[in-house]
């Protein structure tokens, strides 16, 4: 029997209760008439309290609490991709379903319960172990086809040992046993509790990239496989198309996408957008490699503190199938936020900002969850490389959160308002932004051998033109010795016609790796071709009004597949009219 | 508004009295936001709203105040239900408090049924992703930033500044091309605004002839303070049922956003929570959300709700906490700008910080023109570098500049004395692009680098049929 207990207190999100005693800490509550979902935060004396996830209002004290003596956890198994979730796990589009019509609910009521996976469609198991055969935790027992062109890999959940001892291959349901290992029936699905980080056998360096198609990160600031990266920026400066282009565009398997206390409409967006667009590495629709969890800034809030780790679940779990996850999180600060709420309801003791002192370690126990791995089981590695938005208030990046995870993700886009307000897109600085990852030797072996050199050479004109810039604020630009002039030339270049990359143009939205090379190169051509003509005395402000330049600035419209060409013909064409000045 | 509940309870237990608060003991079963009614010791019913219910105690916030109030003789009703609002297509054409009770001397509504007031979240997945274009007549909105149909963007505004003009002339303007239902139903909620204002945007509603499409709920000056967290919410319920049951396209002007924080801002002193930044509670975003996350469309449904929202920023600080957490939770921002007001552009809006997130969903060839993007993003290129020029000549002079930047610098003064500053004339987007085209003439092709050749080959050259200022 459940023990059941009574509400004595409710404000907001938080909700007391009493005459729960065999309660722990994160069990699943259910809440009042309607049952809403609650998790146990704080256990004092006799009082227990509780974070719900569902909207409280209307609920009266005195009413009934029930201890469902088990962790809030997610469901895990074929027909997550291609879902959108809310941040327990409630499939969104069947909530909306009213009298026959697909949207004849569109608002979200109070106790609405509907489990995560459907159990009623059925699935094509194919095993691949034998009876006999010894399994572990993670083994693949056999796959199932997720989407049209994604392998699932049905594995043997942790704390399960033993040798199969029967098997039933075809149609199933996911909560139908496939194999037995002892006499432990295994269904696909499986659960797992959120705030539990999943076990691997150990964790990899990073050392390959991943790759996103666009310049100012491949080439400036990238980031490893299974690394993480903090994406600070004021409202208005990029975060959400960032994250939205790196869900379209990187080279991962399966893509997290967390709308966490941001805008309805711009999950609409993903799921208006997503079905129609083609994944380039499987030929398939986008929305296939995709899961969006959603708890906008209108849903309630202390959903938004959980969906970040239902997120994180079910990207460790695709991770522990041997894929290369990208989990998404737009934004940890409303996460962080959520925090401050329950925590202030509470009466804890405010750090930072009102931020509670724990804010630090939660975001750390987040960061640290990206990683390669080696995965149990088997030799396969997975990664989840984690991408967390920050919103700071007022684009003051000296606040807790941004600071906070500054220090703990590898790679920091700093996002800047005044770039955004003059439309340079993606917003990311290039003096105020860095990355830990040294994967220089990746570039160098698998694009050019000088890939590293000339991105060297890029970071050191850009910082230059940075000094001369203060220089002539100050002075003005009589100051500047020719050479110097040209420096602002080429920044410029870098600047908008290299950095500069939009996400809505249907050419340059998605910018391979030899093409970024080359652009890269001409430009660096164009700088010291003309620095060879000016330090033989020409004229810097003769080279501004270059037709060529024209063309620079419309590398970014080259086809992929013409690149080279084009290069080659561009770099002639430079030499050319540079030299006949 | 109303409550429903049928069985009334009621208490005379009032422990203390603080600030918009009331604290009340030996309560029980009391449900958590529920709406109450205060009896004063003149007998006077007051609306009230639990907060927060704590054992035998409920603390309740006062609509009305608590002047008056005491804790003898107070009396407090709870009925169990939350604030409702009687909805009906009566409300068109009326005049309601911040509450919504009628105080036009008119009929009564005959509500067709009680809406809670609250809100409830809109599934994402049950939303249709605003992409219709409105027209507003206003360039540097409709060539810049484009609104759209179920959009929510604000007007960032400074003491002193037109927003009120601007959103009037916009309610009264904006049109939504091929749209069967071409105007809005309007819907004009009325923060702690001044009689003046208030009536201002009255008679121009009424010279527009379109009062018989306007509800307006009114908290003004000198009305309650607390009031003033109902009322927009009153007035998004009128707007949902008038858009979503009944299929209208409401524009709902909320103004001004700053004075309903001010009065957020004092009902949590009044609870003694932990204040966030400048004082305003940690939970700010989140409440504001629950309002302007009620903007939108639903899929399958007819109606949608755009909202304008009208805020004045203190100091003309853009980083401080109302616009800040406004501009993330909005679709975009326009801001006014005092330095365009001074110089009498009309309506002084800044490009540069403005912003509207659903452009691209609502232009191009099939809805506004095939040049709109890269004219766009061109004229903010020269303009922000025309912008950054003014200020390295208010340092080092004008001397220094080369051909390139003299050039930029007139290009920035054009912009403004000719795209941006239109007066009260009413632009088509045709009129407004082709009006860019002409700012651009001078300009060499290959310097327009944010433009395909092949729209420059189209386009070149155009100029507004007719005087684009009035
Ligand atoms: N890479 C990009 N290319 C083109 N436009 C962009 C890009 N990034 C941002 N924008 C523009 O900036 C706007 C705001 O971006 P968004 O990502 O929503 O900001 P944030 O999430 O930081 O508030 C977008 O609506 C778009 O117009
Ligand atoms: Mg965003």
């Amino acid at each position: 029997m459940t023990e059941i207990g009574k509400l004595v207190r409710v404000a907001g999100p938080v909700v007391v209760a009493t005459g729960l005693e065999r309660a722990r800490l994160y069990n699943l509550v259910r809440v009042g008439r309607r049952q809403l979902i609650g998790e146990v935060i704080r256990l004092e004396g006799d009082e227990v309290v509780i974070q719900v996830y569902e909207e409280t209002s209307g609920l009266q004290t005195g009413s009934v609490v029930e201890d469902t003596e088990a962790p809030l956890q997610v469901e895990l198994g074929p027909g997550l991709l291609g879902q959108v979730f809310d941040g327990v796990q409630r499939p969104l589009p069947p909530l909306a379903v009213k009298d026959g019509k697909a949207f004849g609910e569109p608002f979200i009521r109070r106790g609405m319960k509907i489990a995560a996976l459907p159990r009623d469609r059925t699935w094509q198991f194919v095993p691949v172990v034998a009876v006999g055969d010894v399994v572990g935790a993670g083994t693949v027992l056999g796959t199932v086809r997720e989407t049209a062109t994604f392998e699932h890999r049905v594995l043997v959940p942790p704390g399960v040992t033993g040798s199969v001892t029967k098997i039933e291959a075809g149609e199933a349901t996911i909560d139908e046993p496939v194999v037995w290992v002892g006499d432990e029936p295994v269904a696909m699905m499986q659960r797992w509790p959120v705030r539990e980080r999943r076990p691997a056998v150990r964790r990899l360096d990073p050392d390959a990239p991943l790759i996103t198609g666009q310049r100012v990160v491949d080439t400036l600031f990238p980031v490893a496989l299974g690394g993480a990266i903090t994406i600070p920026g004021g409202f208005g400066t990029g975060k959400t198309v960032q994250e939205q282009s790196l869900a379209k565009w990187a080279a991962a398997d399966v893509i997290v996408y967390i709308g966490c206390g941001e805008r309805g409409n711009e999950l609409t967006e993903v799921l208006k957008e997503f079905p129609e667009l083609t994944d380039p590495r499987t030929g398939g629709p986008l929305m296939d490699r995709t899961i969006l969890i959603a708890n906008t800034s209108n849903m309630p809030v202390a959903a938004r503190e959980a969906s970040i780790y239902t997120g994180m679940t079910i990207a460790e779990y695709y991770r522990d199938q041997g894929y290369a996850a990208l989990l998404l999180a737009d934004s940890t600060s409303r996460w962080a936020e959520a925090l401050r709420e329950v925590s202030g309801r509470l009466e804890e003791m405010p750090g930072e900002e009102g931020f509670p002192a724990y804010l630090p370690s939660r975001l750390a126990e987040f960061y640290e969850r990206a990683g390669s791995v080696q995965c149990l089981g088997g030799d396969r590695e997975g990664s989840v490389t984690v991408v967390g938005a920050v919103s700071p208030p007022g684009a003051d990046f000296s606040e807790p959160v941004t600071q906070y995870s500054m220090r703990l993700a590898g790679v920091f886009w700093a996002l800047d308002t005044d770039l955004a307000r003059r439309r340079h897109f993606p917003a990311i600085h290039w003096t105020r932004s860095f990355t830990l990852y040294d994967l220089g030797a990746w570039f160098d072996n698998h694009v050019a051998v000088d890939w590293e050199e000339q991105r060297r050479w890029a970071l050191e004109l850009l910082q230059q033109e940075e000094q001369l810039q203060s220089v002539v604020q100050l002075m003005g630009a009589d100051v500047l010795a020719p050479t110097e002039q040209l420096v602002f030339l080429a920044g410029r270049m870098l600047r908008e016609d290299f950095l500069q990359q939009s996400a809505f143009d249907d050419v340059d939205a998605f910018c391979p790796l030899d093409k970024q090379y080359q652009m890269l190169r001409i430009i660096r051509l164009a700088y010291e071709t003309a620095r060879r003509v000016v330090e033989a005395g020409t004229d810097p402000e003769r080279l501004a009004s270059l037709s060529v330049l024209a063309d620079i600035a419309r590398m970014r419209d080259w086809p992929p597949d013409e690149v080279g060409k084009r290069a080659t013909a561009l770099e002639a064409r430079i030499i050319d009219e540079v030299e006949a000045v | 508004m109303t409550g429903r509940g049928l069985r009334v309870v009621e208490f005379q237990t009032v422990e203390y009295v603080s600030g918009p608060l009331l604290f009340l003991e030996g309560v029980h079963g009391v449900h958590y936001d529920e709406t109450v009614e205060v009896v004063t010791p003149d007998g006077e019913l007051r609306r009230g709203q639990v907060l927060e219910v704590d054992r035998g105690r409920a603390v309740i916030e006062v609509f009305a105040g608590t002047r008056g109030l005491d804790v003898a003789s107070t009396r407090v009703r709870l009925g169990g239900d939350a604030a409702r609002l009687g909805v009906g297509l009566g409300m068109l054409g009326r005049m309601f408090d911040g509450s919504g009770n009628a105080i036009d001397g008119g009929p009564p509504t005959l509500p067709e049924s009680f809406w809670e007031v609250g809100g409830l979240a809109m599934n994402p997945a049950a939303r249709e992703h605003p992409s219709e274009f409105i027209q507003t007549g206003v360039s540097a909105i409709d060539g810049l930033n484009t609104l759209v149909r179920g959009q929510k963007l604000p007007i960032f505004s400074g003491f002193g500044l037109p927003a009120a003009k601007l959103s009037a002339q916009i309610a009264a303007n904006a049109q939504v091309a091929g749209a069967e239902e071409q105007s809005f139903v309007v819907v004009f909620a009325a923060l702690g605004i001044t009689h003046r204002e208030a009536s201002f945007f009255r008679r121009f509603i009424e010279d527009s002839g379109s009062l018989g499409r306007t509800v307006m709920f009114l908290n003004l000056a000198d009305d309650p303070t607390i009031e003033r967290l109902l009322t927009p919410r009153v007035a998004l319920t009128a707007a949902e049922f008038l858009a979503f049951e009944k299929g209208h396209h409401v524009l709902v002007i909320l103004t001004d956003m700053t004075n309903y924080c001010e009065a957020l801002r004092e009902v949590s002193t009044a609870r003694e929570e932990i204040p966030g930044r400048r004082g305003y509670p940690g939970y700010m975003y989140t409440d504001l959300a629950s309002l302007y996350e009620r903007a939108g469309r639903i899929r399958e449904h007819g109606g949608s709700i755009t909202q304008l929202i009208i805020l004045s920023m203190p100091d003309d600080d853009i980083t401080h906490p109302i616009p800040d957490l406004t501009g993330y939770i909005t679709e975009g921002q326009i801001v006014l700008s005092r330095e365009l007001h001074r110089k009498g552009v009309e309506p002084p809006i800044d490009v540069l910080p403005s912003l509207s997130r659903l452009m691209n969903a609502g232009i191009g060839g099939d809805k506004t023109r095939s040049d709109h993007r890269e004219v766009a993003d061109q004229l903010y290129a020269f303009y922000a570098e025309g912008r950054d020029l003014r200020r390295l000549v208010a340092i080092v002079g004008e001397a220094a500049l080369s051909e390139t930047d003299r050039r930029a610098l007139a290009f920035a003064d054009d912009f403004e004395d000719r795209f941006i500053d239109q007066g009260n004339a009413n632009r088509s987007i045709e009129e407004t692009l082709d009006l860019a085209w002409d700012l651009l003439e001078p300009i060499a092709d290959s310097e327009l680098k944010r433009i395909h050749p092949e729209t420059i080959a189209a386009y070149r050259g155009r100029k507004p049929a007719t005087s684009p200022n009035s």
